[in-house]
């Protein structure tokens, strides 16, 4: 395994060489927090964060996004009728994404890329990024990543994992992918494998002991879902919700969304824009009949959608890598990690 | 990569108002390309999504059956923004088709059964694709006996009225047609609620007789316990269920019931599927 130092002076200078090649997303401190966008030629990443505020999804799947555009002008033959889209699918880089926003995207590609049916519009823009990771040396207290299979070190869904060493970088190659925009950016002196390795391998385990936050998820799969449906503890987990559904926006394994027509005069498009099952509307039907119309449902959905319809679906454990933003953000306290713990324990 | 999203072009060849209250109308579409006809196979029980640019999309049964070749039809309930629109459209206009979407009645396990088809309301719509096609020359060898039960609030609140009275006329197909009242004095079919006269006309249940159940809710829920009396085995049991949906295929999240997604997984389900599934419908 290839592990490249850098010195921190060069990192910019590498950065700025892949524009010629990439269009670069990384996270950028807008007022008071971090986000995701997309960086501007010269622009660097501001890697000096805990983790951003809404997780690096965007990178992939925008909160809006145009599916296919129209034109209402009956003087034109294909007029009414929908068509394809141009869309910018070039290679872009997506840098300081954290591990657990990393790993989300190979939870949610299980959603996105199905035997039966393929989302063209994530797929190509999940294939045409390379994700440069950047380890966690300083977790906070709401992160419980190690138990939710995945850590501050986890190279899951990375083309490359950024380690900060102080006074260096080191930069460990994982896919060919990664290995291509290495050799973009023009960063070249290969580290003593061993040395690095040892390097990488301390700063894990100090980082991996700062997380003391746990969830236990061994017995959710064992679990009869209409159980764990009609269990009697959802009203006192929802009665604080006020449904305002930022933990389901700032969620990077949530991926429900809404579709939707604008127009502009005579011409329009399709889009689609994150929608949240916190809110009633999610459900509504025609008729005002709403299978979800309380909002101790709504809660529960969520929590059972992560913790076990996910689980069950794909066998791959729960929809959740235990980044805690929604912990950090809820208005209320709801606590996903005591919630896991509800379920778990849960007996009939 | 086939984009599942877009929808084909389809212009409205027919409108046909169903209802005394004009609130459902039929609408006959043809395809604008005949290679889009020709990726469009379905079998009765499916459901697409109908467009209209700038308005948005809806999910509804197919009405007609695969057996009718050269157009599709759908009978729409005005309700929303885009059934009203599509209710204002003419003959004519293009709109657009994406599917087919959903799975099917079981139609090769009901092979050598009896079938009794129950319908309530605007929800007969995939129930006659399934009448149609079961009576056709080529199907109707494959069933047993065939019975439907179709009621309205109304005798002008029946779909497809004349194609009931040519059912009605066959001996190959046992017509128990009821509306819940009617002041017309030359009314010869039934009076009563759908799950009286399931029970008053219906076979009895067993191992070879299938029940296809598409109403409103407060229908299918006095309907079942019914069908149990008569002695009708879960797994015999078909129910269609409907959902608020975007996607259409399994993506967008907003209409599942459990793990399974309504319109991917269903939305036809077994009363044994739907018993081991959250009461979340």
């Amino acid at each position: 395994m290839n592990i490249i130092n850098i010195n921190k002076q060069d990192w910019a200078k590498g950065l700025e060489r892949l524009y010629d090649f990439y269009r670069l997303f990384g996270p950028v401190k807008q007022d008071k927090f971090h986000n995701f966008r997309e960086l501007v030629k010269g622009e660097l990443p501001d890697l000096n964060l805990v983790n951003t505020r809404l997780s690096a999804k965007s990178t992939v799947y925008p909160q809006s996004e145009r599916l296919l555009e129209f034109t209402l002008d009956e003087n034109r033959e294909d007029h009414h009728i929908l068509k394809e889209t141009h869309k910018d699918y070039s290679p872009r880089a997506v840098i300081g994404i954290r591990p657990c926003d990393a790993k989300a995207f190979l939870l949610v590609k299980a959603n996105f890329d199905t035997p039966e049916y393929k989302d063209p519009y994530w797929l190509q823009s999940y294939d045409a990024s390379t994700f440069v990771g950047y380890a966690c040396n300083a977790p906070c207290s709401t992160c419980f990543c190690t138990t939710a299979v995945c850590g501050p070190f986890s190279e899951q869904g990375l083309d490359l994992l950024l380690v900060d060493a102080q006074d260096h970088y080191l930069l460990k190659i994982i896919t060919q992918k990664g290995e291509k925009l290495v050799a973009a950016s023009g960063w070249r002196s290969t580290a003593d494998s061993d040395t690095a390795s040892h390097e990488i391998e301390t700063l894990k385990r100090a980082a991996e002991e700062k997380i003391t936050a746990r969830i236990s998820t061994d017995k959710l799969k064992d679990k009869k879902t209409t159980e764990l449906f009609e269990a009697p503890f959802w009203e006192e987990v929802a009665f604080a919700c006020i449904n305002c559904g930022t933990c389901t926006y700032v969620c990077p394994t949530c991926w429900c969304f809404d579709i939707q027509d604008e127009t502009l005069g005579l011409s329009g498009i399709r889009m689609r824009n994150w929608d949240s099952c916190m809110f009633p509307l999610f459900t509504l039907h025609g008729s005002g009949h709403n299978p979800r119309s309380t909002k101790m449902q709504r809660v529960r959905q969520r929590f059972m959608h992560k913790l076990k319809y996910y689980v069950d679906k794909y066998g791959d454990g729960i929809q959740c890598v235990g980044c805690g933003r929604c912990i950090r953000h809820c208005p209320v306290n709801i606590d996903i990690r005591r919630v896991c713990d509800l379920m778990n324990n849960f007996e009939a | 990569m086939q984009n599942p999203y877009l929808p084909y072009p389809v212009r409205i060849e027919e409108i046909i108002t169903e209802t005394e209250d004009k609130n459902l109308k039929t609408f006959k579409l043809v395809f604008l390309n005949l290679d889009d006809q020709e990726k469009f196979t379905y079998t009765p029980g499916q459901f697409a999504g109908l467009s209209v640019a700038g308005k948005g999309e809806i999910p509804i049964g197919i009405a007609s059956s695969p057996t009718e070749k050269g157009f599709l039809m759908f009978t729409i309930n005005k309700v929303g923004l885009v059934t009203s629109h599509i209710h204002a459209m003419k003959a004519g206009d293009i709109m657009g088709v994406r599917g087919p979407l959903g799975n099917w009645y079981p139609w090769e396990v009901m092979e050598g059964k009896n079938v009794v088809i129950i319908g309530g309301g605007f929800a007969f719509t995939t129930l006659r694709s399934s009448i149609i096609y079961i009576l056709d020359p080529d199907n109707r060898p494959k069933f047993k006996d065939i019975h439907v039960i179709y009621g309205a609030r109304t005798p002008g609140m029946l779909l497809y009225r004349d194609e009931l009275a040519r059912w009605e006329k066959r001996d190959d197909i046992h017509m128990h047609i009821t509306v819940d009242g009617t002041d017309d004095p030359d009314w010869k079919y039934h009076i009563g609620f759908v799950p009286t006269i399931t029970d008053q006309q219906a076979p009895p249940g067993n191992e070879e007789t299938f029940a296809i159940i598409c109403g409103p809710p407060i229908m299918i829920k006095f309907t079942q316990p019914v069908l149990d009396d008569l002695g009708y085995v879960h797994d015999n049991i078909i129910m269609s269920l409907e959902m608020r949906m975007k996607c259409g295929i399994g993506i967008c999240g907003r209409c599942n019931i459990g793990k399974e997604y309504v319109c991917k997984d269903g939305p036809v389900f077994t009363l044994s599927q739907l018993n081991n599934m959250p009461k979340e419908y």
